[in-house]
């Protein structure tokens, strides 16, 4: 009445021999990172929720910040073929134009890397793992802020 | 009259045209660790009437066709929420599902529910689960002396948290969460659901208590809001607004 479909099983019968027995049960299929009486260690901490509003605060900010910048960049007064150094030295020599672009750097970059640390925390399941990927991930993100930041505040248009 | 002998042949054509039975076919996920270290999938053909449950069918291939097929069931009424299952990969409860409901024309699939360390056939171990549900404490907590009588309360302070009272612990929205998936150590929906029980309760002291262990690291702020736990809830108790509200009550409370 019962048909097997898997081919592991079709396997293991043309061996006939089987690891596994009453005696020597193979393992459980363990799930990933499971809960027990012992963790997960309490914290006490409002960074969670930090940063959980952070992301809904900046989501709503960086939209009126990108959508702005991109219009001004890509579609207004003759569109992507204006921007060249002289443009950007014009934009930087107002203190507004340094602000919103400063601005758009941090929220821009601490918005992305805490969704990807997010995401490390979902899915990454060895702690090994994700301590490597979130050096990384953090890493990245202090050099290209500082960096961002060092640019906007000393940008030279004088430099040869 | 010629009519007798007709409406024999009638009848007997009428009896099998509506013969309530039809051939379903059950793909299960089979896991049994005496005999391999690798799921796999088995077929069963069973002769079920569609109006039964799919829980009926599990039943009829454990009694007639294979005694091995392990799964839990206890009350098979959908209130004691033990056969709580990933069939045609949702989570429902095997004693709820109607097998016309999930087009039985097709092979209907069956396996134990996601993230869970699987021990047999369709039998996980729930030991993180009720972990999480007793780490949110799930009883009253009061301070003072005991009243005489009942502890009072009018029917609007009973309303407030009247949906995530339903709850029968069944696991299908844990296990339908993608974050509690990848990282068990999520408290999953059904554990911050009990807790919302408690939070928005007038007669229990200890909301703050419970709201502080769900804003830790891995409590409701890794909600993703994919509304599965929502779906897969069997007592149609709205999981995904339930959490959001002990996220609100986290943020007002805090600010």
């Amino acid at each position: 009445m019962s048909s097997d479909t898997s081919s592991a099983q079709a396997i293991g019968a043309v061996e006939g021999v089987s690891l596994y027995d009453v005696e020597n049960p193979a393992p459980y299929i363990e799930a990933p990172r499971k809960r027990t009486g012992k963790t997960p260690r309490s914290t006490r901490g409002n960074f969670e929720m930090a940063a959980w509003l952070f992301m809904r605060l900046s989501g709503i900010v960086l939209v009126v910040l990108v959508i702005g910048h991109l219009l001004i960049q890509l579609v207004l007064d003759g569109g992507v073929t204006k921007i060249g150094f002289a443009f950007v030295a014009g934009r930087w020599a107002s203190p507004f134009w340094q602000v919103w672009d400063l601005l758009m750097l941090w929220l821009a970059m601490l918005h992305g890397s805490n969704g990807l640390r997010t995401v490390i925390n979902d899915y990454a399941e060895r702690p090994g793992t994700r301590l490597w990927l979130k050096g990384l991930l953090y890493t990245a993100t202090v050099f290209t802020i500082l960096l961002g930041t060092l640019v906007i505040f000393t940008f030279d248009p004088n430099i040869r | 009259m010629a009519t007798p002998t007709l409406s024999k042949t009638d009848a007997m054509e009428a009896a099998a045209a509506a013969s309530p039975f039809i051939t379903v076919t059950f793909r299960i996920r089979r896991f049994n660790p005496e005999i391999s270290d690798e799921a796999q999938w088995q077929d069963f053909q069973i002769e079920i009437d569609p109006k039964e449950r799919v829980l009926d069918g599990l039943h009829k291939i454990k009694w007639d066709l294979d005694g091995t097929l392990t799964f839990r069931r206890s009350c098979a009424h959908g209130i004691c929420g033990s056969d709580a299952m990933r069939i045609n990969g949702k989570n429902r409860l095997a004693c709820k599902t109607l097998i016309k409901d999930i087009n039985p024309e097709k092979p209907i699939t069956i396996e134990a529910i996601k993230g869970l360390t699987v021990m047999k056939d369709l039998v996980v171990d729930m030991e993180p689960f009720f972990q999480a549900y007793r780490d949110v404490m799930p009883f009253l907590v009061t301070t003072g002396n005991e009243p005489t009588r009942e502890r009072l309360q009018s029917a609007e302070d009973r309303e407030r948290f009247d949906d995530t009272t339903k709850c029968i612990l069944c696991a299908a929205c844990t296990s339908s969460c993608p974050v509690f998936w990848n990282d068990g150590q999520y408290f999953g929906p059904a554990a911050i659901v009990n807790a919302h029980r408690f939070i928005f309760d007038s007669r229990d002291e200890a909301g703050e208590q419970r709201l502080e262990i769900l804003n830790d690291k891995d409590g409701v702020w890794r909600c993703r809001t994919t509304f599965n736990c929502t779906d897969a809830c069997p007592r149609g108790i709205e999981v995904t607004k339930a959490i959001q509200e002990v996220k609100r009550a986290l943020i007002t409370r805090r600010f």
